[in-house]
């Protein structure tokens, strides 16, 4: 064998590629980067009522709907009756596939007790029935949920095995891209050990309840010859169908930009290695109650319109005029960048609507305006319409969003009314590139505003906990006389 | 039993195969020879070949080959495999043997079956 010349992209090129089809689940085909394998079987996992059924729906219809695939679905539990209605309460109307030719459903009606053997057999009819079924409407995609149950009707395992080994190589001669469901097993990953002959491409699917919330949790398995996130990922399950978020960001490939971007006060440039937030980077701002963060989120708003780039600021809290009339006193003066067409302040109510809506309208202004720097303040009152784990990955899909558009965004989070706790309730500070702390502290009978950085990832920065003054002259930042200092600083890599 | 159909036949017997493979062949060989020897004159098969008829397996929900479906009398029944295991057809189709087989009723070694 002649060695090739050497491949510059790396081992990546060296895997098979594997050719994908959306299954137009939302989430889901980003995480396994384009869907299931094309003319391959993937197994779906998962306790009763994990949503395996919904799974294998959901990837059917939005074949038949959006991708111009025909499928046949084998139901082995739910009659044709059934499915419909359950899928109707989740918008789809699977008679209308059906009488558009576009889905074909076959309930296969087993029961145990009606059948008794008598010797060897094979199961050639039900192969038969599946390739009418798909000759029927030209199908392209096939479920079969939950084909198990066919040991329960059936007692010779052995012949079994050997049946369904015969029959998932059979789909897979003929190019169907197939959804097999399967219950979860104790001992092997489903109950009768079929991942054993279903192996391109294996999704579990959990449904548990993390801190006193029910949490359906998604995670891909195995994806031969793929690369795949590995984590669990938490999903909804909505009059939308399946939602998965992809909760960390990590595994997502943005252009990771050098560029800086002033945050408008030139004091906290310094503090942030003398050049402010990088560009595309999250920024979350913490404090209690009037320690500022508005001010801080005014500025970078006002200097950003100054530079002439169009900024977003979407105010959960107060209403813009309330914005406006608030950091006039500190010098900032939006009205006159609005009027500009620079900026565009959004106040909404968190309760007018749900998350999902929430987002969609986030997204929909952030096309609208195509800003380059986008202020949600405050994200802490979004808990009010969500769990903290649904407002987390709603949270994780904004940013993500936006970090895929360069967007650089500041966050402002409401800290509880210690101020001190070094988590931002929400976990979102795992997600944010950089991280500020605002606090009010008492000393010498004055109240003392303070401003300090958590974490600023990819840069050096100041360790140390320095005054944040708010006046007519602006927002200024002023180092702490060590008489003075609350709070222990660590010696360490100041920054300049 | 007493109810006949048209035909004037008590067991109305359907036998689904998927081709005439050598199964196939064995299933209606041993129908064939449980009906003579226990219900003479009383029985009428009719085998239906999927691989001919294929859109029948969806409508008479059928997966696997040979299955044997009592029609008459009802309530129908189902069996499935080859019907090599005699004792299990005659309980499976609530026959009951023919007085003169004795080697049916003495079958000492087969596993017991459910009702």
């Amino acid at each position: 064998m002649t060695p090739g010349p050497p491949d510059a992209s790396g081992s990546l090129a060296l895997l098979p590629r594997l050719d994908k089809i959306p299954t137009g689940i939302v989430g889901l085909d980003e995480i396994t980067g384009g869907g299931i394998p094309r003319g391959r079987s993937t197994l779906v996992v998962g306790s009763a009522g994990a949503g395996k059924t919904l799974f294998a729906v959901e990837c059917l219809v939005n074949g038949a709907e959006r991708y111009g695939e025909p499928g046949v679905l084998i139901s082995f539990e739910e009659s044709g009756a059934d499915l419909a209605q359950n899928a109707a309460s989740l918008g789809h109307d699977l008679r209308r596939l059906e009488r558009d030719g576009l889905l074909l459903v076959d309930h296969v009606h087993l029961e145990r007790t009606e059948i008794g053997e008598t010797g060897e057999f094979d199961l050639e009819p039900l192969f038969l029935r599946i390739q009418d079924a798909v000759d029927e409407i030209g199908a392209k995609r096939i479920a079969l949920d939950t084909i198990e149950s066919i040991f329960g009707g059936i007692s010779n395992e052995a012949i079994l095995r050997s049946e369904l080994r015969r029959l998932f190589l059979w789909l897979r001669e003929r190019g169907l891209t197939a959804i097999i469901t399967a219950e979860q097993g104790t001992e092997s990953l489903t109950r009768h050990g079929i991942e054993e002959y279903v192996s391109d491409c294996v999704i579990l699917l959990d449904h548990r309840v993390l801190n006193k919330v029910s949490t359906r949790l998604l995670r891909v398995v195995k994806y031969r010859g793929t690369e795949h996130g590995t984590n669990e990922y938490p999903f909804l399950i909505d009059r939308n169908g399946i939602t998965v978020f992809p909760i960390t960001s990590t595994e997502l490939s943005y252009e990771v930009s050098a560029e800086r971007v002033p945050t408008g006060v030139p004091d906290l440039d310094a503090m942030l290695g003398g050049a402010g937030y990088y560009r595309g980077s999250s920024v979350l701002l913490t404090g209690t109650a009037g320690t500022g963060k508005t001010s801080i989120a005014g500025r970078f708003v006002e200097a950003a319109c100054e530079r002439g780039e169009r900024c977003l600021y979407f105010a959960f809290e107060e209403a813009a005029s309330q914005i406006r009339r608030n950091l006039a006193p500190v010098g900032i003066h939006l009205a006159r960048w609005e009027d500009a067409g620079y900026l565009r302040i959004h106040a909404t109510r968190p309760t007018a609507f749900g998350l999902e809506a929430h987002l969609a309208l986030l997204f929909r202004r952030i096309e609208e305006h195509a800003p380059t720097v986008v202020v949600v303040d405050p994200v802490s009152n979004l808990v009010s319409i969500g769990s903290p784990l649904e407002v987390q990955v709603m949270l994780v899909r904004l940013i993500d969003y936006l970090k895929m558009r360069r967007i650089t965004t500041l966050l402002t989070g409401l800290a509880d009314s210690a101020g001190d706790r070094e988590e931002s309730g929400m976990e979102i500070s795992s997600l944010s590139d950089t991280w500020i702390r605002l606090q009010a502290v008492r000393t010498d009978g004055r109240r003392q505003r303070t401003i300090s950085i958590l974490k600023s990832r990819g840069m050096e920065h100041s360790d140390e906990i320095r005054e944040l003054r708010l006046g007519p002259g602006g927002v200024g930042i002023e180092e702490i006389a060590p008489d003075e200092r609350h709070a222990p600083v660590s010696a360490g890599s100041a920054g300049p | 039993m007493t109810a006949t159909d048209p035909a004037g036949v008590t067991y109305d017997l359907r036998l689904y195969i998927a081709g005439l493979t050598p199964r196939s062949l064995l299933a209606i060989a041993n129908l064939k020879r449980i009906c003579e020897t226990h219900l003479a004159g009383e029985y009428r098969i009719e085998v239906v070949d999927l691989k001919q008829e294929p859109g029948r397996a969806r409508r008479d929900q059928i997966v696997a080959s040979p299955t044997l479906v009592r029609q008459l009398p009802g309530p129908s029944r189902r069996l499935i495999g080859d019907l090599s295991n005699t004792e299990r057809v005659l309980i499976g189709l609530e026959i009951a043997p023919h007085p003169s087989v004795q080697e049916v009723t003495t079958h000492a070694d087969e596993p017991p079956v459910r009702p």
